[in-house]
């Protein structure tokens, strides 16, 4: 698979499940610069969810993409301030 | 009552416009000070101190600081055990009146039956991916969870601050919750 994303760093939360995905990606992105792009494997179904809802009501990240390929579910986060 | 001490309603005791220009001012500079303080806050009261009751309130409150709010777990009465270096890693499961376990309650009173569900569900945990109550509590405290050990409790059960796991905060009591509570957006008690 293939993305237009220029990821900086890559998080591998496969076989973790709620809260980790959401909580690593916070812990993650907290070392990141401003346009770094963060992409994030995981295999918790509800992480589709739970990133997305985490993003939207987090500031200084942008969700750029959630990719869902069977049990792999790819998502991409850009650091923005 | 005399009626020369009236006069409510007269055009004399309308507040003068500059007044009101000055009230407008102080309303929105308050304003702005509320808006400005957007910092979310959640306090969750644990009191229960078997595993599947430790998780909800680690789960929520990890989660919550990875949104940047503001959390206090305030852990009192068997919820302190979640905080004890010792008793945290040796938390036990009953099926003892919990029907979703699908075992009577007269076997389940059986000797060793709690240990044997607690084993089964922390395989259970293992299996699924899930993360430990150990690991939800590091996590929780690096992510700036407030994890505090109500004082009274601790000294019902004889716990000393060294008993507890480093980062928790101890000397605390119901005041040091409730202000918290008043001042939070969200408020549990489990």
């Amino acid at each position: 698979m293939s993305t237009d994303y220029d990821t900086t760093t890559t998080l591998d939360v496969k076989g973790e499940s709620c809260p980790m995905p959401v909580v690593k990606t916070r812990q993650a992105t907290d070392d990141l610069e401003p346009g770094d792009v963060l992409e994030v494997l995981a295999t918790d179904s509800g992480s589709l969810s739970d990133i997305e809802g985490w993003a939207g009501s987090t500031d200084d990240v942008e969700l750029l993409d959630q990719i869902e390929d069977g049990d792999l579910y790819t998502h991409y986060i850009r650091k923005s301030e | 009552m005399s009626s020369d001490t009236a006069g409510g309603g007269t055009a004399a005791d309308a507040p003068e416009p500059t007044a009101l220009q000055d009230r407008i001012e102080d309303l929105e500079a308050r304003l702005d000070s509320v808006e400005e303080d957007e910092q979310r806050k959640m306090t969750i009261i644990a009191t229960k101190g078997s595993l599947d009751m430790a998780y909800p309130p680690l789960i929520l409150a990890s989660t919550a600081a990875a949104f940047g709010w503001d959390v206090v777990v305030f852990h009192t009465f068997w919820g302190l055990d979640v905080l004890h270096e010792e008793k945290a890693e040796k938390l036990k499961l009953s099926a003892v009146g919990n029907p979703s376990m699908g075992v009577p309650n007269a076997i389940a009173a059986l000797p060793g039956m709690d240990a044997l569900a607690t084993r089964m569900m922390e395989k259970k945990i293992d299996d699924n991916g899930t993360a430990s109550i150990e690991e939800l509590i590091e996590v929780s405290l690096e992510s700036g969870v407030d994890l505090q050990a109500c004082q009274m409790t601790m000294e019902l059960y004889d716990y000393e601050d060294e008993d507890m796991i480093d980062g928790v905060t101890t000397r605390v009591g119901a005041a040091t919750a409730l202000e918290h509570m008043a001042d939070a957006d969200i408020q549990l008690l489990v």
